[in-house]
């Protein structure tokens, strides 16, 4: 669950080194990127794509997975990834070498992407932190889509900071735990990304 | 006419249409309708090997020496897990291998079943793509488009895993006219826009290099022949990864031999301090690099390849074009024609590759009392030269000798495993490049360790009445490793002496073959000769030096102007090798 560390932790880690020399790729300079994957809706497109990506040392910050188009068997794969620009260019490459990769769009390169996660929130409590709780998913828009006497359940929809923010603020009200869809983007205007 | 039948007999039908006329397998329960309907007709000639890995090997060996497709068709679980290691060696080395797979019905799917295991999934990541066919609907297609995966773009080995149940079901079959499939359409011509750059880029140049690979001889013999006429009409030196072997010849006045780790002096001093490098169809492996960060420091660099990930994969290029060798290079030829290189600037080029050239970095000290392996390869260069040769090789010492010491004029003509590395693969590819070259001398150049990987197949050979020569040079260790032991581990020989062999000519006879050992320097000629006139199987055991190390070589972890040369002492040695080196491979 750690999200809001994890990230920040990755970001200041030294790159995988890519071969032995790491020099040979200069600094640490890690980006994370989504990207945007549209494949055939086949049995084992999914493993293909993960397996791509654990078999070549690739990281995975979120992963969302569905058809998209019912009578062409079409899916989209959303994957947040992060690395050296040089080895985000290489998993565009290597996706795109897939037979079943019909389109790899990098939406950080390009630019001017819409991002949005859904999350859902458990948090427990009484008394005050109860009454708080309500007050902060309100300034968030979050939904209450589960409640108890002593619980809530918020669903939640944005950018990942800001259910990244939402979670730190549960924290220490009294969160419980999380669920959450990974990113899932598109580009802006009319051309299909 | 029906065109409805079974799905085994779809197997033959689409093979035949496919124009398949050798198939390498090993039945078992989950092909036996395959087995029964190849039976049936006589227009594929089935080949039983030992061993699925043998099977895998002899369809590599088939597909590069002759440009088609090899198959193979194999029973489930053991049958799939055996051909692995071939599936796996195809990938690396882009040759197309179309693999067929028995699987239980589907019913017993996931049920751990009797000889099931997740074929699909277990070669997910050794070939360029795979099938699990679930409906008999489907497999026509399936089949039809396995071919066309295996043989376009970057070439590569497809599974087709067919469950026995969809090989009783019948269904209605269809041919493979307008296969071609939905997404996969690799791009051959290169943007014009790039070839004009690249043309400038050339014409600019004071030290070129042409730096070639696998890919040229991938794309056919045309792009062998374009290659010639390219590098005749602009004078650059010219130099080959392993895989490349053949694409130029070795006889050529452009010819600087191999490069890479145990390349030529002038061939990786050039790539060393070039301005310019052309890389065609290779893909700037660690064998080739070296030390990356001391990789050609000064140079631009233009990459060809067909596949878009080998491009900036381990070095930055300043100029990446996608495309088919072929097509990329009759551009370039088009776009170059009329042009001139710098001439004053390449003179000078040449003069400092011919002071290079002058170290003479293959020689090695004779011997009259042992024969010494590099000349065992040289010998057996001259007494074949002339004649209709094709070269298959196991993996270590005696395929890196055969790669400096046996020179290649044409392309296909050299089979040997580069980027997996397998030993074994040797014997079972000569196997398959018999097949496909009945009249021609083929040659399996081994060691003595290798060859004992897939020494099953030499009774495949005898079936067969395949006439392969299995040429050992026999020293008794496995020859690299020890290499290895002695420059970086203190001449600590844990494991690399093997201290029972068997008697070669005896094995050779206990397989129905012919056996022959020399070990005198003096009458080595005479042995191979009459290897040579042998009309069947020849295993040749050529007793050589133990102790002679493979050189020129680049010591891992060094740049290519580090090299250490033949005649180098202990302490130089010493220098070359440190301990960062010694942690790669």
């Amino acid at each position: 669950m750690r999200r809001a560390e994890f990230w920040c932790s990755r970001m200041n880690a030294p790159a995988a080194p890519l071969s032995p020399y790491s020099s040979a790729h200069g600094k640490s300079n890690i980006e994370v990127h989504t990207l945007s994957v549209l494949v055939d809706n086949e049995p084992g497109v999914l493993a293909r794509v993960v397996g791509l990506f654990s078999g070549r040392g690739y990281n995975i910050e979120s992963l969302t997975v569905a058809e998209v188009a019912h009578a062409e068997h079409l899916s989209r794969i959303t994957i947040v990834t992060s690395g050296p620009p040089e080895a985000i260019e290489q998993i565009s490459h290597q996706l795109e070498r897939l037979v079943p990769v019909h389109k790899v769009t990098d939406l950080t390169l390009r630019g001017n992407a819409v991002e949005r996660e859904l999350a859902m929130i458990k948090v427990a409590g009484t008394g005050q932190n109860r009454d708080e709780a309500l007050r902060l998913a309100e300034a968030f828009r979050a939904r209450v889509i589960d409640a108890s006497i002593e619980s809530f359940v918020f669903e939640l929809t944005g950018a990942v900071g800001k259910i990244d923010q939402f979670i730190e603020l549960m924290r220490p009200i009294g969160l419980v735990e999380v669920s959450r869809t990974g990113v899932a983007a598109m580009s802006r205007g009319p051309d299909p990304t | 006419m029906t065109n409805l039948m079974t799905g085994a007999e779809m197997v033959v039908r689409a093979l035949q249409d496919q124009g398949v006329t050798t198939l390498f397998g090993y039945p078992g329960g989950a092909v036996l309708p395959i087995y029964d309907a190849l039976f049936h007709q006589d227009r594929i000639q089935h080949v039983l090997v030992r061993h699925e890995q043998g099977a895998a090997h002899a369809a590599e060996g088939f597909a590069r020496s002759s440009g088609k497709a090899g198959v193979i068709l194999v029973t489930s679980g053991p049958g799939a897990t055996n051909a692995i290691t071939g599936l796996t060696d195809a990938l690396m080395d882009s040759i197309p291998v179309v693999c067929i797979t028995g699987q239980v019905p589907t019913h017993l799917i996931g049920s751990d079943a009797f000889q099931e295991c997740d074929t699909v999934g277990i070669t997910r990541h050794c070939t360029k793509h795979n099938y699990l066919v679930r409906q008999i609907e489907d497999l026509p297609r399936i089949l039809h488009e396995a071919f066309y995966v295996a043989q376009h773009g970057r070439p590569g080995p497809v599974v087709v895993d067919i469950p026995k149940d969809v090989q009783f079901a019948v269904g209605a079959y269809a041919g493979p006219q307008n296969i071609e499939h939905k997404t996969y359409r690799p791009r051959l011509d290169a943007d014009p826009a790039l070839i004009a750059r690249a043309v400038k880029m050339m014409a600019a140049a004071k030290r070129p290099i042409f730096y070639t690979g696998g890919g040229i001889i991938n794309a056919g013999p045309e792009a062998s022949r374009l290659l010639r006429e390219l590098a005749e009409l602009t004078g650059f030196p010219l130099t080959s990864t392993l895989m490349g072997l053949g694409a130029y010849p070795a006889s050529g006045k452009l010819w600087l031999g191999m490069l890479g780790m145990h390349g030529t002096y002038e061939a990786n001093n050039a790539m060393h301090d070039c301005d310019l490098m052309i890389a065609i169809g290779a893909r700037f492996d660690d064998r080739i690099t070296g030390r990356l960060d001391a990789f050609s420091p000064g140079s631009k660099k233009i990459h060809i390849d067909i596949d878009p990930s080998s491009i900036n994969k381990n070095v930055k290029v300043d100029l990446g074009i996608v495309g088919d060798c072929a097509h990329v290079l009759r551009q370039l030829t088009e776009a170059w024609r009329g042009r001139s290189a710098d001439q004053e600037a390449l003179a000078k080029w040449w003069s400092q590759i011919d002071k290079w050239r002058a170290r003479n970095s293959l020689s090695f000290k004779n011997s009259s009392q042992v024969i010494k392996p590099q000349h065992a390869i040289k010998r057996l260069y001259e007494l074949t030269k002339s004649r209709d040769t094709y070269i298959t090789t196991e993996v270590g010492q005696h395929q890196m000798w055969a790669a400096q010491h046996y020179h290649f004029e044409e392309p296909n003509r050299l089979m040997t495993s580069g980027g997996l590395g397998t030993m074994g693969y040797g014997l079972p590819a000569a196997i398959g490049v018999q097949l496909a070259h009945r009249g021609s001398l083929v040659i399996d150049i081994a060691g003595e360790a290798s060859i004992l990987m897939c020494i099953q197949e030499l009774s495949t050979a005898a079936q067969y009445r395949l006439p392969v020569k299995v040429f050992i040079l026999n020293n008794e260790y496995m020859g690299m490793v020890r290499q290895w032991q002695e420059l970086l581990h203190d001449g600590r020989y844990s494991e690399s002496y093997t201290a029972a062999l068997p008697d070669f000519v005896k094995l050779a006879e206990a397989f129905g073959a012919r056996g022959i050992r020399c070990s005198d320097p003096a009458s080595l000629d005479a042995a191979i000769m009459e290897m040579i006139d042998t009309p069947e199987t020849v295993v040749f055991d050529c007793v050589v030096d133990q102790t002679e190390n493979c050189l020129p070589m680049i010591p891992s972890g060094k740049a290519h102007n580090e090299m250490i040369l033949p005649g180098a002492d202990e302490e130089e040695i010493e220098q070359a090798i440190d301990a960062a080196g010694r942690v790669l491979v």
